[in-house]
This record gives structure tokens, sequence and C-alpha cells, in this order.
């Protein structure tokens, strides 16, 4: 190879460098858009918010008065419709996803059932609550209810759950499903012994980044007639007497952090600006809990699977 | 997968265990946005004072929202912010609900400029000039309204039309409600407005008294002038005695006759009746003189049912006119 040939390969190499330079500097700074914004906007808030963030600011109810206003029932109203809303949307959605990946027939009927899960991730929020509306509220006679709450919030997250249990289920190896059957095993023990609990991990994922989703909704919330103002409890669900179990919080009023929060801003005294943003920050640290937990167990989980 | 079945089972319990809810002394409350501030410090104290027996909840689901619930039996008190409507009426009639429409407070519409601004005062004509829908894309500077008002460039902002407060300024300017120019910054969120009209010299908005008096240093109110020719600044005094017109409102609450019979909800009107000035001025409302609060309460003793603006929108009604006029469903 001549001196020539050399210099133009050395330049193609150079060229080729600098491009690569280039597209990280620009990936990062993609990547920086999104974290800086949040950043921003996590640090005003707590900048705004840090007075109010004091023990009774969540062991008070809405008030008048900015400086005694708190988010208990807001907290305790989106603890508990989450509660409903794993409750419903979990087993169904396992369950449902894994019909679809293991049991079902391939045929024109399962195509369309599955378009149609993927399409409904999509479908805007405030349809759930108009569907839930009719339905749970007025046709099941659930009322406005932590219960239609609940339930409506499972709607709407259960075709994430549906599709990450599917996904989950598809990234087994295939070894593990011939392997099991080879043994004998019926398709129900293969699910129950060896998919479900080795796809659990993947499982986990979408449940979280579903439930991380519904615990800022307001839309279907609103729609099926969340309060604004409430100064009591759900009644407890653990009583003193038997049977100890107590199920009337789910037909409780309620109201959420996101619409408490919505309140806050729309108000004409500056003071409730820093209780929004207090409860701004407290709903996001709610939902990153909500990711750590997962991630956690995620990892737990993932440890005790050897293939 | 045991933690599965446990899962299973625990739902199925739900749907064994879920009886209705018991009747607990409840006062449900549901309505205009405009209204919840002085219904929301209302039913803060009832409830202090009963020391929790009785609950009371209050939703914001918008005026028309609230007649809905409440035509359907679903509430016992209807915060709105204007008089319940024919519509309306013909369908709590159809559901057998009858009703007594008791005014709470009075809710000003301020005209704000910036503080920079020259511009002192204004005629309705003046303002019907700026918001009509004929002045889209037309009316743009100021001199257009008036010579004096020098050449800059008109910037106006006020609420997105899903609003009682639109409602109410189109009908008592432009004449017609919901006819408006659509060429100006619209937000549900007065804040917003507040923040846009003070950063432009050149800017002209409306919106309740409320947001205006919590801002008094970065705006500056319009007097508007009144049909008798005063141009008149919104004051609690101004709107009392009627002179602030015609963008002073009563606001009121309906009260479901039946739900009424019950203690709690009685006891929750007589306290809204007996407190309601207080609490009103407190939220920067402001309040009706004493004896609306009382004829209120004298409409419940005589039986006086039903509504006193037979189903029509009006604009600049004294509270005075209000409490003269004979009730009917």
């Amino acid at each position: 190879m001549d001196k020539k040939d050399l210099e133009l390969v050395r330049g193609v190499i150079k060229t080729n460098r600098r491009l690569d330079v280039i597209f990280a500097a620009a990936g990062f700074l993609a990547l920086m858009i999104g974290v800086l914004a949040f950043i921003t906007l996590f640090a005003q808030m707590i900048a705004t918010g840090w007075e109010r963030l004091n023990p009774e600011f969540f062991t008070s109810f809405p008030s008048r008065r900015a400086a005694n206003a708190g988010i208990l029932s807001a907290w305790v109203g989106s603890l508990s419709v989450m509660t409903v809303t794993a409750i419903s949307a979990i087993p169904v959605g396992i369950a449902a996803g894994v019909y679809l990946e293991e049991y079902a027939p391939r045929n024109l009927l399962t195509d369309l059932i599955e378009i149609n899960v993927s399409n409904l991730a999509g479908v805007p929020s405030i349809v759930y609550g108009l569907l839930a509306l009719g339905v749970f509220v007025y046709a099941f006679g659930f009322g406005q209810s932590i219960l239609s709450a609940g339930l409506t919030l499972g709607l709407l997250i259960l075709p994430v759950v549906i599709v990450s249990t599917r996904e989950a289920l598809r990234a087994i190896p295939v070894h593990i499903r011939e392997g099991a059957y080879g043994v004998g095993a019926t398709r129900w023990q293969v699910v129950r012994d060896h998919l479900v609990p080795y796809s659990t991990p993947g499982i986990m994922t979408g449940v979280i980044i579903g439930m991380s989703r519904a615990i800022g909704e307001t839309a279907p919330i609103i729609t099926i007639g969340a309060l604004t103002f409430i100064a009591f409890l759900p009644p407890t669900p653990i009583t003193g007497e038997a049977p100890y179990i107590n199920f009337d919080w789910l037909w409780s009023g309620f109201t959420v952090m996101p619409i408490q929060m919505f309140n806050w801003t729309s108000r004409p005294e500056e003071a409730f600006q820093q209780n929004a943003a207090a409860a701004g920050f407290i709903l996001v640290f709610m939902t990153l809990m909500m990711n750590a937990v997962a991630i956690w167990l995620r990892y737990r989980l993932r440890k005790s699977i050897s293939w | 997968m045991r933690s599965m079945n446990k899962t299973i089972i625990a739902s199925a319990c739900f749907a064994l265990l879920a009886t209705a809810a018991h009747a607990q002394s409840m006062v449900k409350v549901d309505g205009s946005s405009t209204v919840f501030p002085v219904t929301e410090a209302v039913a803060e104290d009832f409830q202090k004072s009963t020391k929790g027996a009785v609950k009371v909840t209050v939703g914001i689901s918008g005026t028309g929202g609230g007649f809905k619930k409440f035509c359907r039996g679903e509430i016992d008190v209807a915060n709105a912010s204007r008089p319940i409507l024919k519509k309306e009426m013909d369908d709590c009639a159809k559901a057998g609900i009858k009703y007594y429409e008791m005014p709470v407070a009075f809710d000003a519409l301020t005209v704000v400029v910036n503080p920079k601004s020259k511009i002192t005062q204004l005629t309705v004509a003046q303002l019907k000039a700026m918001w009509e829908p004929g002045a889209q894309g037309k009316v743009a500077t100021w001199n257009q309204i008036d010579p004096s008002f020098g050449d800059g460039k008109l910037k106006l902002f006020g609420p997105g039309s899903d609003s009682g407060t639109f409602d109410y300024f189109t009908e008592a300017v432009n004449g017609k409600s919901k006819a408006s120019r659509g060429d100006y910054t619209a937000s549900e969120d007065d804040n917003v407005l507040v923040q846009g009209v003070s950063r432009d010299v050149n800017a002209l908005g409306y919106f309740g008294y409320a947001y205006y008096v919590e801002n008094k240093n970065k705006l500056k109110a319009v007097a508007v002038v009144n049909s008798k020719g005063k141009a008149v600044l919104p004051s609690e005094q101004s709107v009392i005695d009627g002179s602030y017109n015609p963008l002073a409102r009563p606001i009121f609450i309906y009260v479901n006759e039946k739900s009424l019979e019950r203690a709690e909800i009685r006891q929750f009107v007589e306290f809204y009746m007996k407190n309601g000035a207080k609490l009103a001025s407190e939220v920067k409302y402001v309040p009706l003189p004493a004896k609306a609060y009382t004829s209120n309460l004298e409409h419940v003793a005589k039986k006086k049912i039903g509504t006193v603006f037979g189903g029509e929108a009006e604009v600049g009604v004294t509270i005075e006119e209000l409490i003269a006029r004979e009730a009917k469903l």
C-alpha cells in the first residue's frame, strides 16, 4: 500500500470518528433535554413547596386557609384507589396475557383481539372515564366510590399489563417449555411452575409502568365524580370486632392527589401555589418509590431464577 | 403462586362482601367551581362545628354538571354560578325534584389592565367594541376604541368558553351569552390571565374579583361606567349597593326540598346562611346584605320553592329585586 492510499484510509477513518463524536454529542443532548427539564421542574417544586413539607401537611384535611391545608384525604384516596386498581388489574391482566400467549388458538378472532388490546393501550384516558361512568357508576350501581375509580384505572392499565405479560412470556427460552412438556407436564403445570415464575420480573415492570400512569390520572377520575373537598377518611378496613375486615371503604367518596393539586394551582391566593408544589413533590416521590420497589423486586426475583 | 391464589380469593371476597354503603349523616354538594371556595369554607367550618358527626363533600363538576346530578337526585345541594335554566328545570320536574334557590354571595367580574396603563375607566360600549365577535381580526390597537388611548397593540386575556365567567361577561357586554371574539389569550386558569396582564402594558383582561384582590400589586382595576352613567370601581361597597353594574352577579346554591327534611341538611343550610357573609368575604367574595340570607331561610319556612328567574339568564339584577320576586318551579 503506498502512502497515498494510506492517507485516504486515514481520512475515511477520521471522518467516521468525527461522525461518531457528533452522534454521541447529539445523543447526550437529547438525553439531557429530558433529564434537565425534569430536574428543573422537580427542583422548582421542591424550592416552592419546601416550607409546606412538614408532618401536618400529611395529616391535615383540605382547608380554605393555605397554611392549614393538607393532603390527608388526597394521599389516602390515591392509595386506596391504587389498591383496588392493583387487585383488579394484575390478576386479570396476567391471566389474559397467559391465555393469549399459551392457550389461544391462532385464528382471525384472536388476531383481532390482539390488535385491539395493543390499540387500547393508546386510548385517551377520558374515554375510560366515560365508559366507567356508564358501566360502574350507573349500570353496576357502584356510585362515585373508591371501587368505581379503582376499577376504572384498572381497565386503563389492563392493556399494559397484558402486553407486558406476553412480552415476558416470549422472552423465556423455548427449551424451558419443551423440557417441561417433555417430562409430561400439562399446559397448566408448565404455566404455573415455569412460565409465570420466570416471567414475573417482566410482568412486574409492566404493572409498575401501568400503576405509575394510573396514579397521575385526573381526567377519568373526575368524569366518574371524584370530590374536591372531602374532610374525612374512608372507613378503616380493619375493625376491632369480628369479622375484623370491613369493606365499607370501597363505597366511600374520595379525592386523589392530582385533583387536589389542580384545585390548589387554580386558587387566587399565592400561598396555595406552595401547597400545590409540595403536593406535586409528594406525587412524584410516590411514583419514584413505586418504581424503586419494582426494581428491587425484579432484582430479587431475577436472582432466584437459574436456567 | 400461593400469593396469586390469595389475590383471586380476595377479589372474590370483594364481590361477596360488597354491600351498599350505609346511609350516614352526609351532605353532598357538587357544581360550579366559582361557588366552590365559599361552599368549601362553609363545609370546613360546619363539619368542625358538628365534631365530624356530619360529613360534607364538595365536588367541582361545573354549574351544568352539578345541575345534572342534582336533577337525578344524586346530590343534596348544587353550587351554581348562574340561575337554573329552562332545560334543567324540566329535568328536575321530570324527576320530581323540587328545590329552594338561595343566593349566597356576589361574584364581581373585574376588568383589569397593567398598572402602567393609562386606562382608568371604560364604558360597556367600549368593552363591547373590544370583545364582540365582529371585532375579531379588525380591532387590534387601543386607538380603535378611543383615539386618546394611544396606538398600543390591544392584548386581550379572558377565561375559556367553558367557564361561567365567560358566559356572564359575554351576556353582559356583548348582549349574547358565549358570543365573543376568539382571537384572545384564553385560559381556564385565572392565574395565567393574571400573569399575562401583569407583564404587558397594553393588556386587558377580565376574571373574578378574588383574583384581582389577591393580585392588587400587579394589576389595576378599570372602573366600568354603569347604567346611570357613573364610572364605578369594583369593591365590596359598590357591589352591595348595586352601583357596580352590570358586571356583578349573584351566585347560588340550590337545595333539594326532600333532602331538607333530613336534620343534617337543614343544619348545614342554616349554618351556611348564618356564616355565609363572613366566610364569603374571607375567601375574597362579596357577601350579600344580611337580609338576603335571612330571606333564604324564610323561603324554607314558608315553603317558597322554585326559581325567581324562570329559566332565563339575566344581567344586572340587584339583590333587592331578587328578594322581592315570587319564586316558581
